[in-house]
């Protein structure tokens, strides 16, 4: 009802702000609550390396708006600097990396904040980390010492910060995303033609009594109201008949789906100038896909099923919601509706009038859902709003993470290692039938290479060796590095010897950007949890590690 | 090595890192084809053309400064508006209004020495083949379908089969939200842009009956506004998509009518993205896909490393669910308008008038021609302009395909202003 009351206000008849103008691109794919977040966040660059790669990332950051940014830099900026990185030019030689390159980004948008260490006060990062406010993320680029990830990972693992490490060199990178924890997301933004959901094999009595009303007399209808008819109404009341034939059940195999099609296709009148009625062809089309039982998406049943271990956790809204639904959904065994009606051939009237019997299905299951979450504990502080959402995008919401990440410790570390093990098993299982399954090689090995180097330092010429790759490989794959594609693979980063290509620094400064923006918006679902791209083939590989 | 005016004398340290690469062979660089030496002299002698200046072309513009191109040609008619702010890094507020070409090759030259971007502020029909001839590689970021169809056509067309350098590959990126795609054409060697077409399938429009009489999304009533109202009551002379008071005009009409339907929904930036056709737009995305591309001219301009082109020519990208490309072949096709030799398969319906058949050519996702005009070996069936031939075929709209004499089989070629010389192939197969 608030809908229409608000439509009838007058409107306000400004144009858009000048901000709403400057960000208009970005703001219809992560409306204003997503811009909200971005320039709520505070994002700590760990600079190390040749360092282009953390420069792009944070170039896509600070155009959309971020709200501020740290860049932890040691080095001076060299020749070398120069032919790789855009946001260095020929006054920043041998100054501060971290001072020229916030200088030269924060050029590129004027309402964000900007700063650089180490500087006069804060001379170290273990400083910077102590006496900084929180960071909503880091990011830091390899090679990095040793003792530096340390402290970054046990900052991640106190402060509850997700962690980003980017290498790129050569012709390769990866980057890895670090979370706290599990990850979950409302805000998916599937496909819309994914999204449509009818209930037209168990209809709400609101809707029956709608279609019945309009198909009752069917055949007497005249020719403009029988050719306007929603195919949801067809449908319905086809599906009627078909039940009365059929000791009540509804078409359940393809084959009967497909019978049940020729039906409906041939119900459509043909003695008129167009040789057929175009909401027919409608319904015909939508039946294999909308004439469907509920089911749990595997998703949601991650949800469902998830353990908690941290009580706190448990606690948040979206968890508390989560259980409500389940309740809901054992109750019922279909989900809250989320009562959006595709578009439709039909007279606007019927369309409106159709359109809200599922707004208002909607909003009484989005009701039931509220009220199970306030009868919880703590749950009388979670926003309706947050309600509202999680119904209209139940049957999309994900869960990242889910397993836990890296939460430090040597238990978690052993894991990690044993992760990375049975992986490599598995890729190099994949490998073996790849020609004939026309699926393409993995990945790994450049991962593998890549890694074989996070910490070496780039003047050194020795650790950058094809030898020295292979045999940091063997530690922690062993006998991986006598497979072809992993020798190769180190001998292209030993080629780089740790420089980047600046196109590869710049997509992948791309990608992390794009997860990054994921993470703070807590919008489309974030890649889990390793991205390696290979600039020779020109694409990229998601693997768990 | 280079004269020393293109070549500092700090050069060989500034270009360590490339030059690593683009000078040293590695495990999957061809050695045939591939000699370090003269890499990088080569590069310099190179004249590379980017078309588009916008989210796409400024990265490009980047890429190839860092990637050791020294003679860089861009073609852009826009000029600079505040929503390209976003994302479009070479621009700054106080350059609104001026020439998006020019902007971005004075802000390229000065950050990176050593680069000559020559700036061309105008359309790329403005041009002819001997002005694309100069160069040896082409890189595109542009939003129009409609420019991409014409550049592929020309450069096509100039291939000579005796002259090895009128094949100018031609790259090409798009991007959408979180997803782009980046591709390779060689012409006349792989698939081109025309082969490709049905992959970029045109948006379905709406019905003109809904829009007039059962309108049922905001969408509806704003294109009413757009299409009808508009032209019944003229309130200014001309529509400019660009002018917040036209904008003001048709969101006041559309939600007038949306009140009248019960529809909710329309805000003034839905207008704006419907008018427009706004595609929605973020650096980070025009990041990955314009390095792809300039990624692979770095690969073709120094065969350091095999690129997209010879096997695999096409790279899908989402960043939507987690990140995900594909990277695939798409093969040529034998009846492709452009670079193919055969008339391509139409399936009319023999009863359609001349009008149907011309109006459908605009809905085929392989076609999408706006303003066809038709011959028929020999005979001419209609033709767009000029005004005295479009008024003697004009009769012949009302005819149907049989009047015209039209039979199975046969063979139709289709012209449209806004792909040159290129004569679309069609073979009449009656339903
Ligand atoms: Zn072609």
């Amino acid at each position: 009802m608030t809908e229409i009351i608000m439509s009838q206000t007058p409107p306000i008849l400004h144009g858009p702000s000048e901000k709403e103008r400057k960000y208009d691109r970005q703001l219809r794919l992560w409306a204003a609550s997503g811009q909200s977040a971005l320039e709520s966040a505070n994002i700590l660059l760990v600079n190390s390396g040749a360092g282009t790669v953390g420069a792009e990332t944070l170039k896509n950051l600070v155009l959309p708006g971020i709200g501020r940014f740290a860049i932890y830099d040691e080095t001076q900026v060299s020749e070398a600097d120069l032919g790789v990185n855009f946001f260095l030019d020929e006054d920043c030689l041998g100054k501060s990396r971290a001072q020229s390159l916030t200088q030269l980004i924060l050029e590129l948008n004027p309402d964000v904040q900007g700063s650089w260490y180490p500087d006069e006060d804060v001379k170290t990062l273990s400083s910077l980390l102590r006496d900084s406010p929180l960071f909503t993320l880091i990011m830091y680029t390899h090679p990095i010492r040793p003792e530096q990830l340390a402290q970054l990972e046990a900052y991640g693992q106190q402060h509850k910060t997700p962690l980003v490490a980017i290498h790129s060199a050569g012709f390769y990178s990866y980057f890895q995303i670090n979370l706290p924890g599990a990850f979950p997301i409302v805000d998916t933004h599937p496909d819309e033609t994914a999204t449509t959901d009818l209930r037209l094999l168990n209809p709400w009595p609101e809707l029956v009594t709608f279609a019945e009303e309009l198909t009752k007399d069917i055949d007497g209808l005249d020719d403009f109201q029988h050719g306007h008819l929603p195919y949801v109404v067809i449908l319905l009341h086809y599906l009627e008949q078909w039940k009365a034939a059929h000791d009540g059940k509804h078409p359940a195999s393809f084959k009967e789906k497909t019978e049940f099609r020729k039906i409906v296709q041939g119900a459509a009148r043909t003695n008129n100038p167009e040789g057929g009625e175009e909401n027919f062809d409608e319904a015909a089309a939508a039946v294999v896909k909308t004439v469907v039982q509920p089911s749990l998406p595997s998703g949601l049943k991650e949800v469902f099923e998830y353990k908690h271990t941290d009580p706190a956790e448990q606690r948040s809204g979206f968890w508390l919601i989560a259980d409500a639904v389940k309740k809901f959904y054992e109750k019922y065994q279909c989900l809250p509706l989320p009562g959006k009606l595709p578009d439709m051939k039909a007279q606007s009237k019927v369309y409106i009038q159709l359109q809200n019997i599922y707004k208002a299905k909607a909003r009484k299951d989005a009701a039931e859902i509220l009220q199970i979450v306030q009868a919880t504990p703590g749950g009388e502080h979670v926003d309706p709003a947050e309600v509202d959402l999680f119904c209209k995008n139940a049957a999309f919401v994900k869960l990242i993470n889910a397993t836990g990440g890296g939460d430090g410790g040597s238990d978690a570390q052993i894991s990690r290692a044993d992760r990375l093990k049975s992986a490599a098993e598995l890729e190099f299982a994949n490998d073996e039938t790849a020609e004939l399954s026309l699926s393409p090689l993995s990945l790994l090995p450049i991962y593998l290479a890549l890694q074989a180097t996070a910490h070496v330092d780039l003047s050194s010429e020795e650790g950058f060796t094809a030898e020295a790759i292979l045999a940091a490989v063997a530690k922690r794959v062993p006998g991986a590095e006598k497979r072809e594609r992993v020798v190769q693979a180190a001998n292209e980063v030993a080629r780089a010897a740790g420089g980047e290509l600046h196109n590869v620094a710049a997509l992948t400064g791309g990608m992390v950007a794009q997860e990054i923006i994921k993470i703070v918006t807590k919008q489309y679902i974030p890649a889990d949890n390793t991205v390696v791209y290979d600039g020779i083939g020109g694409r990229v590989q998601v693997l768990r590690l | 090595m280079a004269s020393t005016d293109v070549h500092p004398a700090s050069e060989p340290a500034r270009w360590t890192y490339l030059d690593r690469i683009r000078t040293r062979p590695g495990p999957f660089t061809n050695p045939a084809m591939f000699s370090g030496d003269g890499v990088a002299s080569f590069m310099e002698q190179i004249k590379i053309l980017v078309i588009g200046a916008g989210g796409l072309g400024c990265e490009i513009l980047k890429n190839l400064a860092l990637s050791g191109f020294k003679d860089i040609h861009v073609i852009d008619m826009d000029t600079i508006d505040i929503s390209n702010l976003n994302r479009q890094f070479l621009f700054r507020q106080a350059d609104v209004g001026k020439s998006k070409a020019e902007v971005a090759a004075r802000f390229v030259e000065k950050r990176v020495k050593g680069v000559k971007i020559t700036p061309h502020n105008c359309k790329i029909q403005d041009y002819d083949e001997d002005f694309y001839m100069q160069f040896q590689l082409v890189v595109c970021g542009l939003d129009s379908i409609e420019a991409r169809r014409w550049i592929n056509a020309t450069l096509v067309n100039m291939v000579d089969e005796e002259v090895e350098d009128s094949i100018k590959p031609l790259i090409d990126g798009g991007t959408e939200g979180f997803k782009g795609q980046a591709r390779v054409i060689i012409p006349t060697v792989t698939s081109c842009i025309e082969c490709q077409l049905d992959m970029h399938a045109p948006r379905a429009a709406v019905p003109l009956c809904t829009l007039a009489s059962i309108p049922r999304q905001p969408e509806h009533c704003i294109e009413w506004a757009h299409v009808i109202a508009w032209d019944q009551e003229k309130p200014f002379p001309q529509l400019d998509k660009d002018d917040p008071e036209h904008i003001t005009w048709l969101y006041q009409k559309a939600l007038q009518r949306a009140q009248e339907f019960n529809i909710s929904g329309v805000t003034y930036s839905l207008t704006q993205g419907v008018v427009k056709n706004i595609i929605p737009a973020i650096a980070a995305t025009n990041s990955v896909i314009a390095a792809a591309c300039c990624n692979e001219a770095l690969k073709i301009a120094s065969n350091c490393a095999p690129f997209l082109g010879d096997n695999e020519n096409y790279m899908m990208y989402s960043g939507n669910d987690s990140v995900y490309t594909y990277t695939f072949r798409h093969e040529r096709k034998d009846d492709c308008p452009v670079c193919g030799q055969l008339a391509r398969d139409l399936a009319v319906d023999p009863a359609w008038t001349l009008r149907e058949l011309i109006d459908s050519f605009a809905a085929r996702p392989e076609a999408q021609l706006k303003k066809p005009s038709v011959r028929a070996e020999g005979k001419t069936l209609y033709m767009q302009s000029p005004p005295s031939l479009e008024a003697q075929t004009r009769p012949n709209l009302d005819k149907t395909l049989v009047e015209l004499g039209l039979e199975q089989g046969q063979e139709i070629g289709v012209t449209d202003a806004a792909y040159a010389t290129v004569v679309f192939k069609f073979k009449l197969k009656f339903k």
